[in-house]
């Protein structure tokens, strides 16, 4: 399962080796970690050649205010086709944390990078319409940042 | 020859009673709540309605979409804070008399989310009749609950059923602003900004009977 | 004369520009038919959709970050309460991305009563649907039949976890316990009934002509659209794509069982009911072959580290005792990685994405919830339809509010 995977990264390094700057596979999951430039162009190219058109999942995670790069961007893609699996993940630092949008080529994203947006306060690039989908649009902070405490700052009002 | 009959025959034509006890007899039989469907809780609350459990029985299965013909509030689920103003003002346009059911841990305490998103328990909005434990509650519980709220109704006073002011209600209302701030420092800050008159109360003015409850 | 003209609007330009005026009407998030407390800013002319803005938030609970709190086992507990109409795959999808991390292999009689329990809770979650799908478009008495099928199999998960809705039943390494005596007995009473219930539903709904003209036509979205917005489940086999992650990234033995995939190509409200109404009937296939494969056997795996024992070493067992008492106290420490691992949850790809860090909590864990990713797809469906039908297709896209906010 996994060896078709690593012939598409191959395929990835080929296309262009600046594209891949590392891969690491556990639990049968093939990690790609992409520089955040190229994401759109490394999408295209998986969906276009590989056929790897669905997006199910994008997440944010954070690492934690002390760790450097602090923000981590997961891009779960899946085939229709094939039926496999592959993550991409993009790396960000705290004091700069932009990627560019993938709406454009899935719609999916729209929700999803919202909700990262929301949560995380990873701010998304040309994303047409970025503003919080979960909490009050006048929420203070990023509510699933690591520094963020449990309960919220108190006292909580939508002022 | 229904059940009237046999009253007519036993009882004499004219039957003094006090007004209290004849107007709550009227409004415990025919509780309408209103659909305030949250989360799990809902679920178990349609099962209530539905054909094993049969809510009707009781004399509460009338579910109403609008708050305006609803007399019970069953509260099931978590309340979030993005919902609280929406809980607070669907409670607001119900006429009195009104009571609310908390339904589920969750609504009573916060449950297992004790977070920055959740109220802590929705008395910290709207005042609450009766408490159903349980996350979510069997239907049963629920079923508990509104004949608890049925034996409340019966001890009530007609006087403590008053609606407020329209204007009034209608003045204070200032959309967006959240009322779960008992016991914080915005609350003593908005207190005396609301005696200098420079503000109006942040939530609506509680209702007659809300008042005698916190007095 | 002419400018007199133009600054004094006859009777007929007024009415003109008040056809063309564009209106916002706020439906919900207490609604009725929102399935809960979902919020939609439509966008009107008359009657028809121009669009949809779909406003969620208004239950968020913050479930992700409460998972990062709480130790691996105790998670689970908070998964019930995300799509409250399907716990247990809500259980499985958490429960095997953590047994992914720990490597755990999870016997064979476990492996059957989880696909069992799966999809008993897969036909309760569609017959949810039904009954408020129909309640929405105006049937009210499918709700009652929908609601007594759904309490016999609410009282046969009961029977084996002790909750109705929040079950909790599936544990890391394998089930909380056995299923009680007499199980099989009451499963196939409730399946002997089963077929003839969903006779009744489609004399009730299917054949019905208002039910059809309610949905036809209704919301359509097409192949490579529902692609490319993400949709699985019944809404994207509704749209022609024979995808089911039961067949085609298989998990729990799934592989092994015998059932056909329903797959409508019209797209539109009437697709995806019909796909639902057919795919209940393939989840009581794999229930009768689930019980005939249930052999003896153990139904937790073998880690003492991570399972918890049973009752009756732990009075026997100096060593079960101390397991016990760690796992409760300390819970148990999960190698460092991440995975994410998708199952076929009733609404379509349940997917969890899980990160450790070596400790005994989680430092992510994120759902991907089919009704959230589906629900995003409603401003295409709904574009150009009717106000009565946005209702329809919501319904359609059978959402779960708890799911979507988590």
């Amino acid at each position: 399962m996994t060896e078709k995977l690593h012939g598409y990264v191959e395929n990835l390094k080929t296309k262009n080796a600046a594209w891949v700057e590392s891969v690491v596979e556990s639990h049968g999951e093939v990690t790609v970690f992409v520089p955040r430039e190229s994401i759109l162009d490394i999408c295209r190219f998986l969906t276009a050649e590989h056929g790897f058109d669905m997006l199910a999942d994008l997440c944010g995670v954070d690492r934690g205010p002390e760790e450097e790069p602090r923000f981590e961007v997961n891009y779960h893609l899946f085939s229709t086709i094939h039926y496999s699996r592959l993550r991409l993940k993009v790396l960000l630092s705290d004091d700069d944390p932009h990627v560019p949008t993938l709406t454009r080529l899935w719609k999916t994203a729209n929700w999803h990078e919202r909700e990262t947006y929301d949560l995380f306060g990873i701010i998304f690039d040309g994303h047409p319409d970025l503003r919080r989908i979960l909490l009050p649009s006048d929420f203070d902070g990023h509510a699933l940042r690591k520094d963020y405490p449990l309960r919220g700052y108190e006292p909580y009002s939508l002022n | 020859m229904g059940l009237e009959n046999n009253l007519f025959d036993s009882l004499p034509d004219v039957v003094t009673v006090k007004l209290d006890a004849i107007v709550n007899w009227a409004r415990k039989s025919s509780l309408w709540p209103a659909t305030f469907g949250l989360a799990c809780c809902a679920i178990e609350m349609m099962n209530t309605v539905s054909a094993r459990n049969d809510l009707s029985r009781f004399g509460a299965e009338t579910f109403r979409a609008s708050p305006r013909q609803a007399d019970v509030m069953i509260v099931s689920g978590r309340v979030s804070r993005k919902m609280a103003p929406v809980l607070r003002r669907i409670y607001d346009q119900m006429p009195e008399p009104k009571w609310v059911i908390s339904m589920g841990a969750c609504a009573t305490s916060g449950g297992v989310f004790d977070n920055y998103a959740i109220v802590q328990g929705v008395d910290k909005i709207v005042p609450v009749d009766v408490y159903v434990p349980g996350c979510p509650p069997r239907p049963e519980m629920l079923v508990h609950a509104i004949m608890m709220l049925q034996d409340k109704i019966m001890k009530e006073s007609v006087k403590d059923r008053r609606d407020t002011y329209e204007p009034e209600s209608r003045v204070s209302m200032v959309p967006g602003t959240l009322p779960v701030t008992e016991g914080t420092a915005l609350e003593t800050e908005m207190e005396s900004e609301v005696l200098a008159g420079e503000t109006s109360r942040p939530y609506s003015v509680p209702s007659k009977h809300e008042r005698r409850r916190s007095s | 004369m002419a400018t007199a003209a133009e600054n004094i609007p006859s009777q007929f330009e007024v009415l003109d520009s008040s056809l063309e005026s564009e209106m916002t009407l706020s439906m919900g998030p207490q609604h009725p038919s929102t399935h809960g407390v979902l919020r939609l800013d439509l966008k009107l002319d008359g009657e028809l959709v121009i669009n949809v803005i779909p406003d969620i938030g208004y239950l968020h609970t913050g479930m992700e970050n409460l998972f990062e709190y709480k130790k691996y086992q105790q998670g689970i507990v908070i998964t019930d309460r995300m799509d409250y109409l399907n716990p247990l795959g809500n259980n499985l999808a958490y429960v095997m991305a953590a047994e992914k991390l720990l490597d755990l292999e999870i016997p064979e009689r476990a492996q059957v009563i989880r696909v069992l329990m799966c999809e008993l809770q897969r036909i309760a979650s569609h017959m949810v649907w039904l009954g408020t799908h129909c309640l929405d478009i105006g049937a009210m008495s499918v709700f009652f039949y929908c609601f007594r099928q759904r309490e016999k199999i609410l009282n046969l998960i009961e029977a084996a976890s002790g909750g109705r809705m929040t079950p909790s039943y599936f544990r890391i390494g394998g089930l909380m316990m056995d299923l009680p005596a007499g199980f099989e007995n009451r499963c196939n009473q409730f399946l002997a009934d089963f077929p003839e219930a969903m006779d009744t539903f489609d004399t009730l709904v299917t054949g019905n002509t208002i039910w059809m003209s309610r949905t036809k036509g209704i919301g359509i979205i097409e192949r490579d659209e529902a692609i490319n917005w993400g949709l699985t489940g019944p809404c994207l086999r509704g749209s022609g794509v024979e995808l089911d992650l039961r067949r085609h990234n298989p998990y729990c033995g799934y592989e092994t069982y015998d059932f056909d995939i329903p797959v409508e190509h019209d797209g539109d409200v009437w697709a995806r009911f019909k796909v639902r109404m057919r795919e209940c009937l393939e989840s009581y296939k794999i229930v009768r072959q689930a019980l005939d494969r249930l052999k003896p056997g153990p139904i937790k795996a073998d880690a003492p580290k991570i399972v918890l024992p049973d009752r009756d070493d732990m009075r026997k067992h100096m060593d079960s005792l101390i397991h016990h008492f760690l796992i409760v106290a300390e819970g148990f420490n999960v190698p460092e990685g991440e995975v994410y691992h998708a199952i076929e949850a009733s609404k379509g790809e349940l997917g969890v994405y899980m990160k450790s860090n070596g400790g005994p909590k989680p430092e992510r864990v994120h759902f991907r919830g089919p009704s959230f990713v589906n629900l995003a797809a409603l401003p295409v469906m709904s574009e150009g339809e009717m106000v009565a039908d946005v209702v329809a297709i919501i319904g359609s896209l059978d959402i779960v509010l708890g799911e979507i906010d988590r």
